[in-house]
């Protein structure tokens, strides 16, 4: 596969910057593990829409564009995504695979779920691409969550909302552009600290920082 | 993928038997055919058919209800958020305050609520009768989709079974420490964490799986496969099948002079 | 490909990996040539790198992830795994299994290395005899036990004919019952292939009689080399090797504990029966159960015969299907709060922490905090001591378990025993009268070993009741546990 680096065994000391990996080509554990956190992350989809969709069903039941205050979770997969492996296509790839592995116990998007998640991973592929895959910092990323949350309600707005009045979709772009900024751009941010404080993230530029320990 | 969270499938009918690049596009093609208009006719005569269809699908159907009976819920209250935010047209049904509906906004709200069940329903259908490897076969062979990433997704689809496991064990552990439970804030942060948790057990093991996976020569360039990925005359048949609901779908809707197309509402 | 053509060499000239980030080499100058169809046995303590340069020698260190210096050939060659030259099995079974169907999965290494397909299924059969996996073609992967799971990647691996087998710890996470089967499988599949043989494994009685050879790596390299018989009876070595965690043959067991008469009853249970899921299926029913202090109690038996299930089920942590658990007066008036129902099920977190701890299998899915110090605090603090009884019973378990030193360090980057012993430490801390332990040894080093059944023995004397749900006879003699035998839904005293 030509997406794939050609193996070299030769590992001579990285010339780029801390946090931004050495080539933009996929390694084997950048495909595999971009796919068992898209699962992961469809596991916490579904989790997510099992108790707090469900909680806030009355908030939505009053004034359903308050759920856009919510929907920044559904577009977490691309950010975290992208900010883990670090690759171009990373954000895009993470978030469809999530969307569609929390499709599998039924939702009422169906196959649309893949068109969804297009979309969504679009909002913060396009952010990390702008900043030429390099850059990975709180404000890009925060960024790249608002990204994310405004193609959401975009999306969700042609689609589903189409109904809707003008004010309704412009009130409820606003809210998931907010909601996506926090729970996926500045979760994102510190969820990628925590986790490589574990040592997860050994084999992944965004798990090093300059400092060697 | 996990066994409970699928319809069983209890008869190989012709279509369970299909090529899953053919289930797909037949669903991409009456998804089209209900997304492009929010409109009452559309949505009802999709659904009917595809209710129609179900005894060809070899589901067992009274699981099918008992598993999946928080659908119609869903499309209802999508439906009721459509008929409260949608243009206030027609005649006044309910007037009580700052809550208003006419029929014209009523309409629209059952159209947006038929329209998700017709949108899931098939869905439903194709995630239950396609094999997630026979899909992955046919992804790589016919759609020339990267087979590194088709096969890496796969082996992670996998592990579906085993992530809603850790989850209820992370579940407990949480509750063993002394730390579940607690006000909705609380809850809150312990969703967060659980996820964390989970987030962290994949990367793990991520890594664990692709250093399996190379250590079996996973990434060369010059694969072979096992398996033939084939089309067969039944899969044309249920592309037309298709095809004929949607053009139906369509056609009822413009005779009826209810379609609604979604990119010119409102203006 | 050709066919078996017997088995390739190693060569490393001052070979060594620094993982980025790390100040610390991982392995570093090692020197050792390995000849083809060599069968050789890798031993060192946990930080000696083993892994590393086993994962070095099978080509699949990630690009990007170290820095190399010196040399490292197989066959003449720098490792690459996708020339199907080595074939790799790792210690999760898990993580190993790749495809959904058995037969599907053994020719995924075949076909990523480009065998013809038409020669693939006769290979695929022919690798599944060799390892003992008589299943059919289309058998669900996830239908199988751990060892079986060892023995198809076993089988995967073979089927692409390597020159070179690397086994990174192949029977650490399955059942003892089961080991005998993976050594056979692998003994088996090296002398139908020729192929050279390298294995990493902490429990030296399982291969020493069936290597060539055993290499043992220390913080400097190789630091000795040679026949089993030769480095195994060498005293001084000896001695290093067991103070490393190695298992050796031959290697004294402690005394067994004395059992003494148990004192009060503190939990029960009669007419239970328990399930995994709400819905699911019942694993076990019509259990009859009494917990008494200073009473070691073991459930036994086989995979999914629901010892696990049942121990969450005492614990607190799922709810009865059937019949009732009961905590005993005595139970409740022991530590802080006071729960008002007898059913552990139904009391609050808080309150289930301070009376029964239960210890999970994997330390990981327990830790909840960023250093070793606040793991500990959390439970005293969540079962509502005060901040100076957390203080010195925190200083108590970091010295008791000599985990001081890492007070500070962030719990999931330990090593694998000290996850453990912290995990331990973490339910000891709010000194519960009942603690509940699922498969405390399982792919411990011998020194964690005798830790574990040393600290379960002083906990046992001072009064706890301890339950434990293991594989492992000759721990479970050492703490004098009684049995209890599960097995086709129903478990009996034995």
């Amino acid at each position: 596969m030509s997406d794939v680096q050609t193996r070299h065994t030769d590992s001579e000391p990285n010339p780029t910057p801390a946090g931004v990996p050495a080539t933009m080509r996929w390694r084997v554990v950048d495909i595999v593990v971009a796919s068992v956190l898209a699962v992961a992350i469809g596991i916490v989809f579904w989790a997510w829409s099992n108790s707090w969709e469900t909680i806030s069903a009355p908030f939505q039941a009053l004034y359903p564009p308050t759920k856009g205050l919510l929907t920044g979770v559904w577009v977490l997969g691309g950010v975290l995504g992208g900010l883990i492996i670090r690759k171009p296509g990373a954000a895009l790839y993470v978030e469809v695979l999530a969307a569609i592995v929390s499709a599998v116990p039924g939702n009422y998007f169906g196959l649309m779920v893949i068109v969804s998640g297009l979309i969504q991973g679009f909002g913060a592929e396009l952010i990390f691409a702008a900043l030429r895959y390099r850059r990975y910092t709180l404000t890009a990323t925060l960024i790249a969550g608002l990204g994310a949350g405004l193609s959401l309600a975009i999306g969700e707005n042609i689609f589903y909302n189409a109904a809707w009045t003008f004010e309704h979709k412009a009130l409820y772009t606003v809210f998931a552009g907010i909601s996506g900024m926090v729970l996926a751009g500045l979760v994102s941010w510190f969820a990628l600290k925590a986790i490589a404080r574990t040592g997860a993230l050994g084999a992944f530029a965004s798990g090093r920082s300059a400092r060697e320990v | 993928m996990n066994a409970d969270l699928l319809v069983p499938v209890v008869r190989e009918t012709a279509l369970v038997r299909c090529n899953p690049v053919a289930k797909l596009a037949a669903g991409a093609v009456l998804a089209v055919a209900v997304v492009l208009s929010i409109d009452v006719v559309s949505a009802a005569v999709m659904l009917g058919l595809v209710v129609l269809m179900l005894p060809l699908t070899g589901l067992d159907l009274a699981i099918l209800v008992k598993r999946l009976w928080f659908l119609p819920l869903a499309a209802l209250m999508a439906g009721w958020g459509t008929a409260l935010l949608s243009q206030k047209t027609g005649t006044v049904i309910v007037d009580a305050g700052p809550l208003l509906l006419t029929s014209d906004s009523l309409t629209m709200g059952a159209a947006v609520a038929l329209r998700a069940l017709a949108l899931a329903l098939p869905a439903v259908i194709l995630i239950a009768t396609i094999d997630p490897t026979d899909l992955a076969d046919s992804l790589i062979q016919h759609l020339r989709l990267p087979a590194t990433f088709v096969l890496a997704a796969l082996a992670a689809a996998r592990l579906v079974t085993l992530f809603i496991a850790e989850w209820q064990t992370l579940t407990q552990a949480r509750r063993a420490r002394g730390v579940a439970g607690g006000n909705v804030f609380a809850r809150v942060g312990g969703f967060f964490q659980t996820s964390f948790a989970l987030l962290v057990q994949a990367i793990r093991r991520g890594t664990r799986l692709a250093m399996a996976m190379e250590g079996r020569g996973f990434g060369a360039q010059d694969r072979t496969w096992a398996r033939v990925s084939s089309f067969h005359p039944r899969d044309g048949v249920l592309l037309a099948g298709a095809i004929i609901a949607a053009a139906v779908t369509i056609g009822a809707a413009v005779a009826a002079g209810t379609w609604n197309f979604i990119f010119t509402i409102g203006s | 490909m050709a066919a078996a053509t017997g088995g390739v060499d190693v060569l490393a000239r001052g070979f060594g990996w620094r993982h980025s980030g790390r100040k610390r080499a991982a392995v570093s100058d090692i020197d050792l040539s390995i000849e083809a169809g060599e069968r050789v046995l890798l031993l060192g303590s946990s930080g000696a790198g083993k892994s590393t340069l086993l994962h070095a020698i099978a080509g699949v260190l990630p690009s990007e992830s170290g820095y190399r210096t010196g040399e490292l050939l197989v066959d003449g060659r720098p490792p690459d795994p996708t020339s199907g030259t080595t074939g790799l099995v790792l210690q999760d079974p898990d993580a190993q299994v790749v495809l959904a169907r058995l037969g599907d999965d053994v020719c995924f290494g075949m076909e990523n290395t480009g065998v013809d397909p038409a020669a693939m299924p006769a290979r695929a059969r022919e690798a599944l005899a060799t390892v003992g996996l008589d299943l059919p073609w289309d058998h669900p992967t996830s239908a199988l036990s751990g060892g079986q799971k060892q023995r198809l990647a076993l089988a995967g691996v073979l089927a692409m004919t390597p020159g070179l087998m690397v086994l990174d710890e192949p029977t650490a996470n399955i059942d003892p019952a089961a080991v005998p089967e993976v050594c056979q499988a692998v003994l088996g599949a090296q002398a139908a292939s020729g192929a050279t043989l390298l294995i990493v494994e902490h429990r030296v009685d399982i291969w020493a009689e069936h290597v060539d050879r055993i290499i043992v790596l220390g913080e400097t390299g190789v630091v000795a080399d040679g026949s089993p018989a030769a480095v195994l009876h060498d005293p001084e070595l000896r001695g290093n090797l067991t103070a490393a965690g190695v298992w050796l043959p031959g290697a004294a067991l402690p005394q067994p504990r004395t059992r003494q008469s148990a004192g009060a009853v503190l939990l029960e249970a009669d007419g239970l029966a328990v399930a995994r899921a709400r819905r699911g299926p019942v694993a076990v029913s019509d259990l009859s159960i009494d917990l008494a202090e200073g009473q070691a109690l073991a459930l036994v038996g086989h995979n999914g015969a629901g010892k696990s299930t049942t121990a969450l089920t005492l614990g607190g942590l799922l709810p009865a299907r059937a019949g009732r658990v009961r905590a005993t007066p005595r139970l409740l008036d022991l530590g802080h709060g006071a729960p008002r129902h007898s059913d552990p099920h139904r009391w609050p977190a808080a309150d289930l922490v301070a009376r029964i701890g239960t210890v999970f299998q994997e330390p990981e899915h327990q830790f909840l905090t960023t250093t070793v110090a606040d793991e500990l605090r959390l439970g005293p603090r969540q079962a509502g001591c005060t901040p100076a009884e957390t203080e010195a019973r925190v200083a108590e378990l970091l010295e008791r378990l000599r985990l001081t030193r890492l007070a500070g360090a962030h719990p999931h980057t330990l090593s694998g025993g000290e996850k453990r012993r912290l995990s331990v430490a973490c339910m000891m801390a709010t000194r519960p009268p009942v603690l509940i332990i699922d498969e405390p040894t399982f792919g411990q080093d011998a020194n964690t070993w005798r830790e574990l059944a040393a600290l379960s023995c002083e906990l046992l004397d001072a009064g706890t009741a301890l339950l434990t749900v293991s594989h492992d006879a000759e721990f479970l003699q050492a703490i004098a546990a009684e049995r209890m035998l599960f097995g086709r839904g129903q478990a009996v005293r034995a």
